[in-house]
């Protein structure tokens, strides 16, 4: 039983509303990740590297 | 007089260091592992250093490495993929395991789904539904054409409201879904 067309966009938008939220929320909780030190300590070495 | 050019602003190199929560966490949107993720950024940053003369100044920083990022996640993956003969991508879809510290990926009906697309779903995904990129900016920086781009993140859309059971507002045991009731009925047999 298939829902009305204008029912469909309807409620394909608020399900398209609904992922980029939550897509949003996926990668807010990647971002608040604290980064390892591991990184800084590498562009750190690669900088002291380059110092003549 | 002499024809001196005005001193670059910053080194861009400098500015690397500012550019890692946001790598990192596009890393672990594509991988879904944050031991693979944090490998992937370390190789990143390597490449990016390596050939900073490369990258223009007046254009976007964190969207040239996150170019360097996927490149690099995609021809290990395909390397790994010829290593596994797995031409239907069977093995490929369950590449998020858990990592290893465990637990710091909360998991949750959403985070599931997410996991369960494949590595290009969510790159497009998150690309244009999460980090504001434009079509226009996804496409160069995957590498695609523009209408790709908006087929592919439809197509993901899509896929991941299946995951989640969300498309006909069904819950997970009325569906008329073939594989749910193939689950249920296999279930009930062995129960």
């Amino acid at each position: 039983m298939k829902p009305t067309k204008a029912g469909n966009l309807a409620s394909r938008s608020a399900l398209r509303a609904q992922i980029d939220d939550n897509l949003r929320k996926v990668y807010e909780a990647a971002l608040s990740e604290e980064v390892p030190d591991r990184f800084k300590d590498l562009l750190e070495k690669l900088k002291a590297k380059e110092t003549p | 007089m002499a024809d001196r050019k005005p001193a670059p602003p910053v080194d861009p190199r400098e500015r690397l260091a500012g550019a890692l929560p946001s790598l990192r966490a596009f890393a672990i949107s594509l991988c879904r592992n944050v031991t693979q993720a944090d490998d992937l950024v370390q190789e990143t940053l390597l490449k990016a250093w390596r050939n900073i003369e490369k990258f223009d100044p007046a254009t976007n920083l964190e969207a040239w490495l996150f170019t360097i990022l996927r490149n690099t996640f995609y021809s290990s993956l395909r390397k790994s993929r010829r290593e596994v003969s797995d031409p239907d991508g069977a093995h490929a879809g369950s590449l998020y395991e858990k990592p290893a510290h465990d637990g710091r990926l909360a998991m949750n009906d959403f985070q599931r789904a997410f996991d369960q697309l494949s590595p290009e779903h969510r790159e497009v995904l998150i690309l244009v539904g999460a980090s504001g990129y434009s079509c226009e900016e996804a496409s160069e920086m995957m590498g695609v054409a523009v209408g790709t781009v908006k087929s592919r993140a439809s197509r993901a859309r899509k896929k991941l409201a299946e995951l989640m059971h969300l498309e006909k507002g069904e819950d997970l045991f009325s569906g008329t879904d073939g594989a749910m009731a193939a689950v249920i009925s296999k279930s009930a047999v062995q129960g």
